[in-house]
């Protein structure tokens, strides 16, 4: 059963993220990586990690893919536009990524010392995240507020008008 | 085991936080027709606090706190002095080029503090999950300051060109995070230090070694990975370009020397030939670039990129000697870097309406004090002695030639006299006689004003002093770097911290 789900929601995956790549339309790409991130959640579920899984949907596909549509929409951008540079990329790009995805993929499969995660055990359930993340972790977590305060302040800074005579921006 | 609080490890980077939110509140409740010079004060003094803690924290005794993730040693505490440092000089100078009218001038200054809590996390940092957030702390801040002028097309160029190149190295060195975790089970540096000889999936490690460099060198702007260099510093406004070509470089030197030589020693036969042919490589390419710039900035940038290549160049050396060297290069190069940048900025103004080698035709004319800094800074550069950049060249080249790589120190020696040609170049125009007959628009006298002029005293008394007395700051660096070379000690500590460590 396990198993099934798995090639099921793997191989979703693999053909959303190629699907992404090869649309020409913005809002079909976004789409196929809306699919990405919700079959990623299921094999996290399946690894045993409930909590990521639910992170996954609320925050990617959720929020930030919403967004990320909403944004598109808004623009009313366009189909991408084919030029020379693109096909030349197009001619580098992809037997590169291929090179490095053998590279990589070579030394994760001659890797020795990887214990083999079987599906289904509990490998970290969010009672574990939740010690970790504010026990050990607790600088780490307690700076983060530091990086999304200056996000927020940089978004202010470059998006507001401000020319100085206090008018404001919308 | 440890009866140092852990608020006092992390004090520097405490004060650093409280001043930018200071600066933000009280930005938000000044009416709007204020001036937002009173703030720059405050960062200021924010700032020289942080100095201060940091040079308290020399009085603790070496370890680590908050379950090891952070750590006060003489290491930690020479790059928070130096970046509070550069910090406080880029805030002097913002203070007197700012043009009063430019837009959120809060929250520039609060930007430039935050990003100064970003670097020195970064240098203190031993958890290699906080490395990664206090990188992106200092990174976000400069990719916004970058950006600073809207109205201009050049740059949101700039500060999208740097966002996007500076978020894919970034997401390398995540790669080379999750690899190294991979292979070894833990992001505390002691741990993997300890865990590597062991541990079976050699290549994984190696993998991991190679990404980190990546996103590393990239931060540094050296050699293969220094595009984004000249476009950046030409686009973004100069006091920004003062502080971004020093103390995140600063901080990202202190982090490739704690990566290299804390993570991975034991594959010292690996990266030490690689960072020999960054080194080369960044030299050359940085210097033959230069020569043929026109705008000033893009030469000052491609030279920041072959200083990076000199400061590599102390990596071959031994042991603590490299660290040593390599501490004080950095040292040396932010002071003269801060200063040349102060003059540029005086000299071009905000806008950078004089941005050509031949505007500064006649500088020492026009403005005596500002074409002397200029040709000083620029002799600096070039590592003419009595000055910061001589010892810096000095002690680089000595230790690389005591680690046996000699034919780097001569390349290094070639390319220092080949940098001589443009440096002079403009140092030549600056005395040159000013052309009279031209008849176009009369050429401003920058106005050096009170805290631009501290900044400028600042940086100059920093350059003489490392390169007249260079003893006490090498004495630090030193005492630093044998920090640095001594894992087992700090690394016992660790377990112990956890049992002790309810909350903080």
């Amino acid at each position: 059963m396990h198993l099934i789900l798995f090639i099921v929601f793997a191989g979703l995956c693999l053909a959303g993220a190629v699907n992404l790549l090869l649309q020409s339309h913005p809002i079909s790409s976004a789409l196929s990586l809306i699919v990405v991130m919700v079959s990623l959640a299921v094999l996290y579920l399946l690894l045993g990690a409930e909590f990521l899984a639910a992170a996954q949907v609320i925050v990617y596909a959720g929020a930030i893919m919403v967004l990320f549509t909403f944004v598109v929409m808004l623009l009313n951008a366009g189909r991408e536009e084919r030029t020379r540079g693109s096909y030349a990329a197009r001619l580098v790009g992809f037997p590169a990524v291929a090179v490095i995805l053998g590279i990589i993929a070579t030394v994760i499969l001659k890797a020795q010392g990887l214990g083999s995660a079987g599906l289904r055990d509990d490998i970290t359930s969010t009672q574990e995240l939740s010690a970790v993340l504010f026990t050990k972790l607790l600088l780490p977590f307690e700076v983060t507020s530091v990086l999304i305060l200056i996000a927020i302040l940089g978004a202010v800074a470059l998006a507001r008008h401000g020319d100085g005579e206090g008018t404001p921006g919308k | 085991m440890n009866p140092v609080p852990d608020i006092y490890r992390i004090l520097p980077e405490v004060i650093l936080t409280l001043t930018g939110v200071l600066v933000m509140v009280v930005d938000a409740s000044l009416p709007a027709p204020w001036p937002r010079r009173s703030l720059g004060w405050v960062a200021a003094i924010g700032t020289t606090l942080a100095l201060w803690a940091s040079l308290g924290q020399l009085a603790l005794p070496v370890g680590t706190a908050f379950s090891a993730t952070v750590e006060t040693s003489p290491f930690t505490v020479f790059f928070h002095v130096l970046i509070c440092g550069i910090v406080l000089v880029a805030i002097l100078l913002a203070l007197d080029t700012l043009p009063a009218k430019s837009h959120h001038q809060g929250e520039y200054y609060a930007l430039v503090v935050f990003g100064a809590v970003g670097m020195c996390l970064l240098t203190s940092a031993v958890e290699l999950l906080l490395v990664f957030i206090a990188l992106e702390i200092s990174s976000i801040a400069t990719y916004v300051l970058a950006g600073y002028r809207k109205d201009t097309g050049r740059g949101p160029e700039a500060a999208i060109k740097y966002f996007l190149l500076g978020s894919f190295a970034t997401a390398f060195l995540l790669y080379g995070i999750a690899l190294i975790f991979g292979a070894t089970g833990t992001t505390q540096v002691y741990e993997i230090a300890r865990a590597i000889p062991t541990a079976q999936n050699h290549s994984l490690v190696l993998a991991a070694l190679a990404l980190m460099l990546v996103g590393i060198l990239f931060k540094v702007s050296a050699a293969p990975f220094h595009v984004w260099t000249p476009d950046v510093y030409e686009g973004a406004p100069s006091p920004v370009v003062a502080l971004l070509s020093t103390a995140p470089k600063a901080a990202a030197f202190a982090l490739l020397l704690r990566v290299v030589y804390e993570v991975f020693p034991t594959l010292r036969s690996l990266w030490s030939p690689l960072l020999w042919g960054v080194a080369v490589l960044s030299m050359t390419v940085g210097n033959l670039a230069a020569l043929r710039q026109q705008n000033v900035k893009r030469m000052l940038a491609y030279s920041s990129i072959a200083h990076a290549g000199y400061l590599l160049a102390a990596f071959a050396g031994l042991g603590s000697s490299g660290i040593a060297a390599a501490s004080f290069y950095i040292a040396a190069y932010a002071a003269m870097n801060v200063g040349i940048f102060a003059v540029v900025t005086l000299v071009s103004g905000y806008e950078d309406e004089l941005p050509l080698i031949q505007d500064f035709r006649g500088l020492i004319y026009r403005s005596p004090l500002l074409g002397a800094l200029l040709i000083f800074f620029l002799a600096s550069l070039v590592g003419i002695p009595f000055t910061g950049g001589f010892f810096g060249k000095f002690y680089s080249f000595t230790a690389a030639v005591g680690g046996g790589a000699v034919w780097l120190a001569i390349i290094g020696l070639l390319n220092s006299g080949l940098a001589a040609a443009y440096y002079l170049h403009l140092a030549f125009a600056a005395a040159q006689r000013p052309v009279e007959s031209d008849g176009g628009a009369p050429v401003l006298t920058p106005q050096v004003g009170v805290a631009v002029g501290a900044a400028l005293l600042f940086a100059v008394a920093a350059t003489l002093v490392l390169g007249i007395v260079p003893g006490e700051v090498l004495h630090a660096a030193e005492a630093g770097a044998h920090t640095l070379q001594a894992p087992p000690a700090a690394a016992v500590e660790p377990g112990v911290m956890l049992t002790s460590q309810p909350n903080p």
